[in-house]
């Protein structure tokens, strides 16, 4: 199915289908590693719309809830 | 000839240039340490060459400021070692991509190769090479492993002849050629890095670390102070000096400006204000063992990574103060010293952030040397003193920032970085850290100190400071309540802030007085370095902007204490 990270849920892994957002937005993503076909993993959020950490290709990025907010991601459940 | 190191942040690129050239940088384990370029030199075959230091960035296409300067400095360049990520090759491969496309000579370290060995990464590096056109060296910065090989071929370096349609499809074929992952289980830092961002683990986390940061910190630096450099003072120093006053005559102005006034019979440390002895003692005895004691818990922290996890804990609260979690960091370095502080307000992208971070900093965070000297000053009344001024200090930084976030114009960005592994802290750079930063700070205030003391003789001997407290009164006296003496403290206070605290102890103050100066004296205006540097990041008018914020401030808030308490 497929939903926004700030949906998935903690541990869910995921395969990134579109940044829902201009240029800038997609390129400031997959510069660390938010792209299209790029496997994703929730590590954590934060109460009060706080920052979500993912680890992608291989390490952990943290990323403001606004933004995660706008990926939307092809989950198995 | 001009060797750069590039690469994304936080790759070690610090650590490479030191391993370079000799020249000590500070390094840490979080992304945007290097906030300015800085140069050295080395020697290959027989020649001297210059190497610089470049802010890590992701990309070249200049869309911020550390970008920005990247490319320009690229222009300069003669030849690129393109420091790479051995654990993210995919992320990093971008910016090795970008840099072919430049057309310089370039040379590829495949840095932090132990450590992607222990997650089960395998990279084919004469593979990478063969696939790019341009050397590609493994190396391991932190222990030294292979820099040899890097310098010895640096000659080598040479633009690559990879031709690409789409960036992130060759990265992908790169990959798939050149990189092996074999899986295997989570580590402990890996588990603990983890709970560390979890909203309930994480924050019990932060609540034990910065309490054993802050014990750590009073064990070591209470420790030094009384096992050691107050005894050499009592014992050494104070017979020696009064040898010297005896010497000198007991009075007049070589005296009195070497030894200052003894009090019944006896120098006082604290009091005296003479070079010799105050003017030592403040920053040696009572300032340097703090400044220490900070300095090796801050660098531990950095060293290990819980920085950046720290960020994301505190992100929400810090975006009511219109910034977001990385605005912790120039907090931190704060503590140690306002002047790296206001310097790394750059790992904040806006100038609405760093507006906002700097005055907050410069308005609600005492300096360490600072610190030391109200711990000294009300110590000994516990939590009633040295509690309740952080404690004013802390609602300050709070509210004046939720008010900034609501009038200061511009973005603030949401945070977005990249959250470095836990590592354990490698001792030898660690210890070196903490050095160079204790020298920084002899260096810096010993010689701002004892101008100061010496300042605040000349100034009492001509009466400059009786005929200003005339003037000030009104203030001083009327709105704050403290005796007119005191605006001596103020003035030495845009020198030194130390001092200016020290100043304090002989004018008989109460708690109430003592904690409505101290206040005043950590807010209303920053001490002349940190001063510079803020109006160097900041620009002269919002510097001038953020100065009004702090006297405004200072005046309401010591009014309402002097009030209320």
């Amino acid at each position: 199915m497929q939903l926004r990270i700030t949906d998935m849920r903690v541990g869910e892994e995921g395969t990134v289908l579109e940044v829902q957002g201009g240029r800038g937005l997609i390129r400031k993503l997959e510069l660390l590693g938010i792209r299209k076909g790029n496997r994703i993993k929730k590590l954590s959020s934060q109460f009060m719309r706080g920052p979500i950490v993912l680890e992608v290709t291989g390490s952990q990025i943290a990323v403001g809830f606004g933004m995660a907010n706008k990926v939307i991601v092809e989950v198995k459940r | 000839m001009k060797i750069l190191l590039m690469g994304n942040p936080n790759v070690g690129k610090s650590v490479i240039f030191t391993r370079l050239t000799g020249v000590n940088v500070i390094t840490s384990n979080y992304p945007g340490t290097t906030v300015e370029y800085t140069k050295g030199y080395m020697r290959i075959e027989g020649e001297k060459a210059e190497v610089i230091d470049v802010p890590g960035t992701y990309s070249l296409e200049s869309t911020s400021k550390a970008e920005e300067v990247a490319v320009e400095m690229l222009q300069n360049g003669d030849v690129v070692i393109d420091i790479v990520d051995s654990t993210n090759l995919e992320r990093s491969l971008n910016l090795t991509l970008e840099l072919l496309k430049s057309n310089k000579p370039i040379i590829v370290a495949l840095n932090l190769w132990d450590e992607a060995k222990h997650k089960g990464i395998k990279i084919d590096a004469k593979r990478l090479s063969a696939i790019l056109g341009v050397p590609c060296v493994p190396t391991c910065a932190i222990t030294g492993e292979g820099i040899k090989e890097l310098v010895s071929r640096i000659g080598e370096a040479k633009k690559g002849n990879f031709q690409f349609d789409d960036r992130w499809e060759a990265i992908g074929m790169i990959l798939s050629e050149v990189q092996e992952i074999t899986h295997r289980h989570h580590t402990f830092l890996e588990r603990l890095g983890d709970a560390s961002v979890m909203p309930v683990t994480g924050i019990t986390i932060a609540g034990a670390v910065l309490f054993i940061c802050f014990m750590l910190i009073r064990l070591v630096g209470e420790g030094l102070i009384n096992y050691i450099f107050e005894p050499f003072f009592t014992y050494i120093w104070a017979p020696l000096m009064l040898k010297l006053s005896a010497l000198l005559g007991g009075s007049g102005f070589i005296h009195d400006i070497l030894i200052g006034n003894l009090i019944e019979g006896k120098i006082e440390f604290m009091e005296s204000m003479g070079l010799l002895t105050t003017g030592l003692f403040v920053p040696i005895a009572a300032v340097l063992p703090y400044v220490f004691a900070f300095y090796l818990v801050l660098s531990l922290l950095e060293d290990s990574g819980y920085l950046p996890r720290l960020a994301i804990l505190v992100d929400v609260l810090m975006h009511r103060l219109g910034l977001h979690g990385l605005g912790i960091i120039p907090m931190m370095l704060g503590i140690g010293c306002n002047v790296p502080g206001a310097l790394s307000t750059r790992v904040l992208e806006t100038k609405r952030e760093r507006f906002i971070a700097a005055t907050l900093m410069a308005i609600a965070v005492p300096c360490m040397a600072q610190i030391a000297m109200i711990v000294g000053l009300i110590g000994k009344y516990g939590v009633r003193g040295l509690g309740f001024i952080f404690m004013i200090l802390f609602i300050v930084w709070l509210s004046l920032g939720i008010l900034l976030n609501k009038i200061v114009r511009g973005e603030s960005p949401e945070i977005f970085t990249e959250i470095p592994p836990y590592r354990a802290p490698y001792l030898k750079t660690t210890g070196k850290k903490v050095w160079m930063r204790v020298k920084w700070f002899l260096k810096e205030a010993l010689p701002f100190v004892l101008l100061g003391v010496f300042i605040v003789n000349i100034l009492y001997t001509v009466g400059v400071i009786q005929f200003i407290g005339k003037f000030t009164a009104p203030i001083v006296t009327g709105v704050f309540g403290l005796p007119k003496e005191a605006v001596g403290a103020l003035i030495v206070g845009f020198l030194r802030k130390d001092v200016a605290v020290g100043m304090l102890a002989p004018l008989g103050l109460n708690l109430k007085q003592l904690i409505i100066a101290c206040v005043v004296l950590a807010m209303y205006f920053p001490c002349v370095a940190t001063f510079t540097t803020m109006a160097k990041e900041l620009g002269i008018k919002d510097m001038i902007k953020s100065v009004g914020i702090m006297l405004g401030v200072t005046l309401i808030i010591g009014g309402i204490l002097n009030l209320i308490l």
